[in-house]
């Protein structure tokens, strides 16, 4: 056993309003920057629907993480060899148009234009070439466009579906649609590290988050194509790819990364996970099918008096175990199970995983009038977003997978309202306990942590204790009287 | 006392602002060492601009440097007379995919509006640099039949005079004006690598044949 520690996440995609606060948030901070301007580490898309950037879900147009050989994983884009024979060009590269080309507007015209009939107008330039521009794209151009035979009739997740479940999605009555926000999933088997040729790209030990160094990168973009969830992302003035950085020097002074902070529906969990190191490539290489169970069976318990013994052996520190014993995204994943990782086909072994939402429950046409949930929340089978959609998504086609965890989303929701509205026969909330093989503490703990958290009951970061690390490195005070503190030099285009 | 200058001082100026500024720069601004790629703003063109390019371009550097380590064993290969042929055939080959390369990273940067704001001074001074030795080197292999004939015995002689640091530039200075364009400008862009993305060439990621393909940082460097 090789026990390692990572910050990790849960997104309740319940809870998800859309409202893209959290990219704002992002950008406001991290991708302001010539060159960034088309960057969105954290956005939200609209499912149904082709995401951002265009298709980056299909695998077989851009080429992005791992396949199975010979119970091992192995790069879809690249071997070693061919890594270098594609170096003066990268075949899969994403372009530009398939992100959006960003732009601003002129909102000088509004205020110094000359006197004249026609009230001036702000005109949209490239953020670019500078010069004035049509907008054809943006990185939510497919926001709530379910029904969109442009859009949402593309999304790659439509593939498993019959031809029935497809017209679901399409027909006004039964129109319907949810948000999925993604960030860096910071994975414990990255491609975007992997397919990097000058080993720029690092995982960092203690908490798990994936980094480009700035000063190794050598603008190869082999990352761009490696990463599935196209979360690296290739700054074209500077000639560096950057990433989310999980808001490291956030985390470090013990604050929620910038998203997570601002996330209007509170959607967003925090805490930190301990895994097994050396099972990283039997999981990532196991066979289709098994690859979510397997990454789920790599995380261990923290309340294992082995797992402790064998942490404090190995020079985690006690506080962490004790925040991973804390960790909300523990309870999600591991004790509640009802949290899995996005596409875990790929195989990079996601660390961020997501609740999946139980739609609205869906109206049964009767006679003129549409009755509204019969059975209270019905039956998942006939939920408005099919259970083969959710399983396209988070566990590899696996229906059993999300049935059992709506049948756990409904059993609280059921428990709930016999508690707090009463009109719920007793027989009826058993019978949703017994199905969804739960019991009335766990459900009050997924209510509360679901419906009443508070910011620390979100966000449990663990000690980072850089004060302590940084001495192993430098001296903390020795630039205290030249340069100050961290990367100092402006990181502009030079030469 | 021009020759001298061109053809002594100038070579050695030149690898010296190369390694010195090159060093310098790694040390002082690593940052800046980057291929500058440009596909992702643009990648139709740059396909059949890079692609040939580089491999053009590699292998007939390649050539340069295994005849220049190696002269006389490059002797095997011209014995034959159809081994000669197919050598300067394939010479030339190369020399032609380059130039077609170049030109079109040229034409590239001419016409795709997006490039202009990534495009550098000096990225303008390197491909109009890279273009005049492409196309000397391929008008010498052209219109100077049999390189890998004369190469070992006259230019190589010189190099290598440079480098035992007694020059003798009797070597080169009766040959063809281009010739000795093509040897200068060659020095040029010697000199020209520290101030360019050129740098790249230095960097090449050679180390991915057998890096481990995972890379995990450890603060505490002795803890695993």
């Amino acid at each position: 056993m090789n026990i390692r520690s990572q910050v990790s996440a849960v997104f309740h995609l319940d809870k998800c309003i859309g409202c893209h606060t959290c990219s704002i948030a992002c950008k406001n901070i991290w991708t302001g920057r010539k060159g960034t301007e088309y960057m969105w580490w954290n956005n939200v898309e609209t499912k149904p629907g082709v995401g951002y950037p265009c298709l980056w879900e299909d695998q077989k147009k851009y080429r992005g993480g791992w396949k199975e050989r010979n119970g091992k994983p192995e790069l879809i884009m690249h071997n070693r060899a061919s890594a270098l024979a594609n170096i003066f060009f990268n075949p899969f590269l994403p372009r530009l148009d398939d992100y959006y080309e960003p732009w601003t507007y002129r909102y000088g015209d509004l205020f110094g234009a000359a006197e004249g009939d026609d009230q001036p107008v702000a005109r949209p330039v490239s953020a670019i070439t500078g010069k004035e521009m049509e907008i054809e794209a943006g990185p939510n151009w497919d926001d709530d466009l379910s029904g969109s035979p442009i859009y949402a009739a593309n999304d790659p997740n439509f593939a498993s579906l019959n031809e029935e479940e497809r017209k679901q999605f399409f027909a006004l009555e039964s129109m319907v649609f949810f948000y999925l926000p993604r960030i860096c999933n910071h994975c414990i088997n990255p491609g975007c590290l992997a397919a990097c040729p000058a080993g720029a790209i690092y995982k960092r030990g203690e908490d798990g988050i994936v980094l480009v160094s700035q000063e190794k990168c050598r603008a190869w973009r082999m990352c761009i194509t490696g990463c599935p969830y196209k979360k690296t992302y290739y700054n074209w003035s500077a000639g560096k790819s950057e990433k989310c950085i999980f808001c490291y020097p956030r985390q470090e002074t013990g604050q929620a990364p910038a998203c997570f902070h601002s996330c209007v529906g509170r959607i967003r969990y925090l805490g930190v996970l301990l895994y097994d190191a050396d099972r990283i490539e039997s999981a990532a290489g196991s066979p289709a099918g098994s690859i979510a169970r397997k990454q789920l069976e790599l995380i261990l318990d923290p309340f294992d008096g082995e797992v402790i013994k064998e942490a404090k052996a190995q020079g985690i520190p006690d506080a962490v175990i004790e925040y991973a014993q804390k960790s909300p995204v523990y309870k999600f994943v591991k004790a509640w199970n009802i949290a899995l990782p996005l596409h875990p086909e790929f195989r990079t072994l996601p660390m961020l995983f997501y609740v999946p939402s139980l739609l609205p429950v869906m109206a049964h046409a009767k006679g003129n009038l549409h009755e509204v949930g019969h059975d209270f929340f019905g039956s998942p089978d006939n939920a408005r977003i099919p259970i083969r959609y959710f399983a396209a998504l988070l566990s590899e086609g696996n229906e059993e997978a999300i049935r059992a965890i709506y049948r756990k989303l409904v059993a609280v929701r059921v428990y709930r309202r016999a508690r707090t509205v009463g009109n719920i026969p007793e027989a009826r909330v058993n019978k949703a306990l017994d199905e969804a093989g739960t019991n009335p503490d766990e459900i009050e703990a997924i209510y509360r942590l679901t419906s009443l958290p508070s910011v620390e009951d979100r966000f449990v970061i663990p000690p980072f204790m850089r004060e302590a690390a940084i001495e192993e490195v430098t001296d903390p005070l020795n630039k205290r009287e030249s340069e100050g503190a961290g990367f100092t030099r402006k990181p502009k285009r030079g030469w | 006392m021009t020759d001298s200058v061109l053809f002594i001082a100038f070579p050695y100026v030149a690898v010296v602002v190369a390694v010195a500024g090159g060093v310098y720069r790694y040390f002082a601004d690593r940052f800046s060492y980057s291929s500058m790629s440009s596909q992702f703003l643009e990648n139709r063109m740059l396909f059949w601009g890079s692609v040939p390019f580089h491999y053009g371009i590699v292998i007939i550097l390649l050539g340069h440097i295994m005849g220049g380590l190696f002269p006389y064993y490059s002797n095997f290969l011209i014995v034959n007379v159809f081994h000669m042929y197919t050598l300067e055939l394939g010479g030339i080959a190369l020399g032609l995919l380059t130039n077609f390369g170049v030109i079109l990273l040229i034409i590239r940067r001419l016409v795709y509006p997006k490039l202009v704001p990534e495009t550098t001074l000096m990225d303008w001074v390197i491909l109009l640099v890279l273009l005049a030795q492409v196309l000397s080197g391929s008008y010498i292999a052209h219109f100077y039949r049999w390189g890998a004939v004369w190469y070992p015995y006259s230019p190589v002689p010189w190099l290598k005079s440079l480098a035992h640091l007694d020059p003798q530039i009797d070597f080169i200075t009766p040959l063809p004006w281009i010739i000795r364009f093509h040897a200068l400008n060659a020095f040029v862009i010697v000199g020209l690598i520290p101030f360019t993305r050129l740098v790249h060439i230095f960097t090449a990621p050679v180390t991915y044949i057998w890096r481990p393909l995972q890379v995990v940082i450890w603060n505490k460097k002795a803890a695993r």
